[in-house]
């Protein structure tokens, strides 16, 4: 069957569903095959693959005025050695998908604004043409995810000026050439906190320490090494901000030790004085848009439930990237989105992916232990091999993670260290599987 | 005498432990553990003698449609010289448009390094 024939053959409502939120325009939906929502590394990276397996009929909708995301403020080096082989900074890393984009004629709308996706695959977006309806056989979420902010980790004190989350003062700086400081805290050790306590050094800030709540740090060791140990910068673990002080832009901040229950212990107050506070204190995957759809979410990674091919629970909406997972590398979003592509690929051969008698009440469901956070994916139907994705809780040493199916050792992996920092990445063949049984991942410790 | 090093050459990260000696030329290594792969010993090398490090940065750029670009060194500098290399950089003021790739200072105070722009920026549309 032809593409034009499937569109067809879906009879697309031409009335509006009155629960809907956003009224749809009278004119008739503009159709793709796929519609991926966000031109961020996710994004390009899915695009530029399906286009590589032949699919030809991609729309990218994003709402910035040009391709590439976050990677736009990220002008550190470090990107692309896992993909590329070679260190490039963030705007060069998107680069090459933009130029790729361009090369294969794959058509992006900037300037437009997603507001709703429906569960039969309709997406309505906003640009300075007004509201549009688009009509997708497949959509590939490809939002990201967005920052922690001091509302979400409640600081009592005023609400003043010189309190940023770290891609607030990323864009600032690297976009805007705006300065926000001369003497700055970082609350949180997340990674572009991190790199933000040398950006600020470099640029003559003081950056008077980072305070962890957590007893271990958030961010890749690597950049504790490179960008705070470099600058003798100092990072105090299980400590948080208990005040923010000053009336109309920052004067100080006060920091507490906390227990093992992470409360803040009365006696240790300590004053910082500083014009800047900092905040890295967690990435939250995007998707308002995703649940709009139908997709159920993981209480644990705040992304969609997925299965092996990135599917979610609503057939033909897949997700690939910061939406589904926060990684903590770019290239393992590059990679991962052209996973998806594959599968995606497949789906529109059919319009399924999964065989025509498969229920979902099938799927095997992947469940972790205690000393692991999440696995992604959450359930998979044994037809396709897999990447397994997970996260310990805390860090440990010479561990081995365990893949059993009833009481069999499917697959493990030995670690010298396994941090919260790092995720974790397991092959998985689907010939491993000895049954239908459910699959546990657990962690085994000396 | 141990010391711990975390490798920052690639995001591995890896963490290794080597046996160090003073010696009349400077420290040795004489036991070198936990590197994945040979830029390890050459990164463990480099921080006992002189660490290197590349500097990435922004620098003003005039008529276009972002006011700055972002830069970074080809290779890397002494890591005590990365301030000078931002006090140069503080000097530079591009014209629109630029792209990725052009050499913003060759050999950049006779370190062996060139800063090259990041991200392209094209000329203002008014």
């Amino acid at each position: 069957m032809t593409a034009e024939n499937k569109r067809k053959d879906m009879n697309i409502p031409s009335q509006q569903d009155s629960q809907q939120l956003v009224s749809q325009p009278a004119s008739q939906p503009v159709c793709s095959d796929v519609i991926i929502i966000g031109g961020g590394p996710a994004g390009l990276a899915a695009a530029i693959e399906l286009k590589r397996l032949g699919v030809a009929d991609i729309l990218i909708l994003e709402r910035e005025n040009e391709p590439g995301g976050i990677l736009r403020q990220c002008i550190h080096d470090g990107f692309g050695l896992v993909r590329f082989n070679e260190s490039l900074s963030g705007p060069e890393y998107a680069a090459r998908f933009i130029d790729q984009l361009k090369e294969l004629k794959i058509e992006s709308r900037t300037n437009t604004s997603v507001l709703e996706i429906t569960p039969d695959k309709k997406v309505i977006a906003a640009s300075r043409q007004g509201l549009t309806t688009y009509q997708a056989r497949a959509i590939v979420l490809a939002m990201g995810c967005r920052e922690r902010t001091r509302e979400a980790i409640r600081i009592p004190g005023s609400r003043l000026a010189g309190v940023y989350t770290a891609g607030v003062a990323q864009s600032y700086l690297n976009l805007k050439n705006i300065m926000i400081g001369r003497s700055v805290v970082i609350l949180g050790s997340g990674d572009i906190g991190l790199i933000m306590a040398r950006r600020l050094t470099l640029e003559g800030a003081q950056v008077k320490a980072v305070f962890e709540i957590q007893p271990h740090a958030n961010g890749l060791p690597r950049n504790i090494e490179q960008c705070l140990n470099d600058f003798n910068i100092p990072l105090f673990l299980s400590h948080t901000v208990t005040n923010i002080k000053g009336r109309n832009r920052l004067e100080g901040v006060t920091v507490s030790q906390v227990d093992e229950n992470l409360m803040p212990i009365p006696g240790t107050e300590k004053d910082y004085a500083c014009d800047t506070l900092i905040i890295s204190v967690g990435l939250i995957p995007e998707n308002e848009l995703s649940e709009m759809a139908g997709v159920i979410l993981d209480p644990r990674t705040h992304g969609p439930l997925v299965d092996e091919n990135y599917q979610t629970t609503v057939s033909g909406i897949f997700a690939a990237g910061n939406v589904l997972q926060v990684h903590d590398l770019v290239d393992f979003v590059s990679l991962e989105a052209e996973r998806l592509a594959a599968s995606v690929a497949g789906y529109l051969e059919t319009d399924t992916l999964l065989s025509a008698d498969f229920t979902p009440a099938e799927f095997i469901p992947i469940e972790a232990d205690q000393s692991i956070a999440f696995t992604v994916p959450q359930h998979v139907s044994g037809q396709a091999d897999f990447i397994l994705s997970l996260r310990v809780r805390h860090p440990f040493r010479n561990c081995q993670i365990v893949l059993l199916q009833d009481d069999q050792i499917i697959s493990s992996v030995k670690l010298r260290k396994a941090i919260p920092a790092e995720m974790i990445q397991i092959p998985v063949k689907s010939d491993d599987l000895v049954s239908r049984e459910k699959i546990t991942v657990v962690l085994e410790y000396e | 005498m141990n010391r711990t090093f975390i490798c920052i050459v690639c995001p591995v990260g890896c963490e290794i432990e080597a046996r160090i000696e003073e010696s009349s030329e400077g420290p040795v290594i004489l036991e070198i553990a936990g590197a994945n792969c040979i830029r390890g010993r050459t990164y463990v090398e480099n921080e006992l003698k002189n660490p290197m490090r590349i500097v990435t940065s922004s620098v003003r750029v005039t008529g276009g449609n972002m006011p700055i670009t972002s830069v970074r060194l080809t290779a890397p500098v002494p890591r005590n010289r990365m301030m000078d290399v931002i006090e140069e950089l503080r000097k530079v003021r591009m014209t629109a448009p630029v792209s990725i790739g052009q050499i913003v200072i060759q050999n950049i105070l006779g370190l062996g390094s060139d800063v090259i722009v990041t991200k392209p920026v094209n000329k203002s549309d008014d």
